[in-house]
């Protein structure tokens, strides 16, 4: 346990308990825990920290108690209370949602101790849905204040099979989020027998990412999916307002399922853009990043929901291009991603400097006639 | 003796020495001890080399205080930036290591040490380890890899890069000689581990011309299957 101690670990491994048999390791208070393979909902048995004694069964998930504390109070716990509040909170809501945080800092860390570095930031990504499912095209330059840290980053990260994300703001932040994202999503599609829908993945980062408000975490992330309807049986009405016209609804809904469900179609692409600020907005195109006004002057004019898939490409490396001409914290490569009911699925990377010099040679053939 | 004061500027290097009126000195936690690691991966080898100066303002510390840390028989990292950090950081490391070996009854593969490393320097996002990280190691089917990190955990897989004080002067090097950047009608020739080692001895006797945090001397590890080599390579010492 030292060693554990040393490393900050909160997390006793489980697997020393794996060979255990299951009986053996009830905990007598646990009155929630469900024996066999119960699927629906209910919060499992919270980890008593220092004990470590989990039988196999019993999946371990730390409760989020930052959902009832308010969140200017957030940071001001210290590590030695943390343990109490893990066990009332388990027994009073065992059907809260349950997500782990990176380790708690026991005190925030005032604005008067500044970094002696700056973190990567600045960018263009880009993300709207079509008659042909959705796009999201980012650049590929990674700067820090000045210098290009990675010509090459990744900004868009696939989440699941029928969800990517875009990422702009801290890359660190949001290659973090998106992991604990993915796992989450995982998780409930493990519990619930279904894949979680766009929105509900969007409220669900929103949510994780609200006690964060305030401090220098910077995600500004634009998740991408197609809400399938590979379930046969009755999906949840959504609660969020359904913007979209209904003649839409009916361009995109492959199948005729979510018309028997009434209401707002559940089915189709969805492009949903959540900030660390605490934004969550639904629509049809957003662009995020410094270079986001060059973006979205390329594609107001031009993207529109009939658009064939052919189109919609061109558009998408089109805006991105133009943002990397006219914006210096931009740049290098594009990196496209088309997902559609089948997934996602890469566009090979292009590199930008090849179309720069095209364009010049296409301008010096005009100019010589 | 680290003298923390905020007379440095944001990256360490001394602010102007000439009187401006009051100036309010704060405690800053961190301090800036130079040093300059770089690390390349080939078709079935992977280096890390790192200059052996630590310094702080205008002084040297220690001619002697290399900058790569063994982790496991086929993975080296390299951390340079705040020296106490470096430590404390290669300290944790070294311990997750160990418990994953016991628990797991095998060592840590390059990729799985990347990943784990990123959770840790994440764990400190709101006060982070003031260190820049390179992984160098070989993956599971036995080519090179790269694993670069910035301060509070963003990482990915290169096949070069350079990291501290003189990066910005090593890595458009780099990116030409490694990546052919910028080049047209260049034979693209795999880079062989004799060529690599070489080039990395001429790039870190440039980068102490020029960087004063740079020099005294350099110590490649070469790490290919049959194990990790070290040699050691003078520079300038002034």
């Amino acid at each position: 346990m030292a060693l554990q101690n040393v490393c900050d670990l909160h997390n006793p491994p489980l697997f020393p308990q794996w060979s255990a048999p299951l009986s053996r390791s009830f905990m007598p208070e646990d009155s929630t825990h469900l024996s066999g393979g119960g699927i629906h909902g209910e919060a499992f048995s919270t980890r008593l920290p220092g004990r470590g004694s989990l039988s196999p069964l019993e999946f371990y998930m730390p409760i989020a108690e930052y959902l009832t504390e308010s969140p200017i109070n957030f940071g001001q716990t210290s590590l030695s209370s943390a343990p109490t509040k893990l066990l009332e909170i388990d027994h009073l809501h065992p059907s809260l949602p349950s997500i782990s945080l990176p380790p708690p800092t026991p005190f925030p860390v005032s604005p008067s101790v500044p970094l002696p570095f700056t973190l990567s930031h600045g960018t263009t990504t880009l993300g709207f849905a079509f008659q042909g499912g959705v796009i999201a095209a980012a650049d590929t330059r990674s700067s820090c204040s000045g210098l290009v840290a990675c010509p090459a980053s990744p900004k868009v990260l696939p989440i699941h099979s029928h969800l990517v994300g875009t990422t702009s703001g801290t890359s660190a932040d949001c290659a973090l989020w998106k992991r604990i994202l993915a796992r989450e999503l995982r998780l409930y599609q493990l519990r619930h027998r279904r894949r979680l829908s766009t929105g509900g993945a969007a409220k669900l980062l929103s949510h994780m990412l609200h006690p964060f408000k305030g401090t220098e975490l910077c995600v500004a992330a634009t998740l991408c999916g197609w809400d399938g309807d590979d379930e046969k049986h009755e999906q949840p009405i959504t609660e969020k307002h359904a913007n979209t016209p209904t003649n839409q609804m009916t361009a995109s809904n492959s199948s005729g399922q979510s018309a028997a469900s009434g209401a707002s179609a559940t089915c189709g692409p969805r492009v949903i853009y959540v900030c660390s600020d605490g934004l969550r907005l639904q629509g049809e195109l957003f662009s995020v990043g410094s270079g986001s006004p060059y973006a979205y002057s390329i594609l107001d004019s031009s993207v529109y929901w009939g658009m064939s898939v052919q189109e919609a490409t061109e558009v998408a490396r089109e805006a991105v291009y133009r943002a990397t001409y006219r914006d210096a914290y931009s740049g290098n490569n594009v990196d496209l991603y088309h997902v559609t009911a089948k997934g996602w699925r890469r566009r090979e990377r292009e590199n930008l400097k090849e179309e720069y010099y095209r364009e010049k040679e296409r301008e010096r053939r005009v100019i010589a006639y | 003796m680290m003298i923390s004061a905020r007379a440095y500027g944001d990256n360490g290097k001394m602010k102007e020495y000439h009187y401006t009126g009051p100036v309010e000195h704060k405690f800053s936690p961190y301090a800036f001890n130079g040093g300059t690691v770089l690390a390349v991966a080939g078709e079935d080898f992977a280096l890390v080399a790192s200059d052996t100066r630590l310094s702080e303002g205008y002084s040297i510390h220690s001619r002697d205080s290399p900058k790569c840390y063994k982790l496991t028989d086929t993975t080296v990292i390299g951390c340079s930036g705040f020296h106490g950090d470096c430590l404390t950081l290669t300290k944790i490391i070294e311990a997750r290591l160990k418990m994953y070996k016991h628990s797991n009854n095998k060592s840590m593969t390059s990729g799985a040490i990347a990943a784990m490393l990123s959770t840790i320097l994440y764990g400190k996002r709101f006060f982070p380890y003031y260190v820049y990280n390179i992984i160098g190691g070989l993956d599971e089917e036995g080519r090179g890899a790269v694993y670069s990190f910035d301060p509070v955990g963003s990482y990915q897989r290169d096949t070069y890069k350079a990291g501290g004080s003189a990066s910005a002067m090593l890595q458009p090097l780099l990116d030409n000689q490694i990546g052919f950047k910028n080049m047209e009608n260049v034979e693209q020739l795999p880079l062989t581990l004799e060529k690599a080692v070489q080039l990395v001895k001429d790039v870190f006797i440039s980068a102490a011309e020029r960087d004063v945090y740079t020099g005294d001397a350099l110590k490649i590890c070469i790490i290919t299957k049959e194990g990790i080599r070290e040699e050691i390579v003078p520079l300038r010492k002034d």
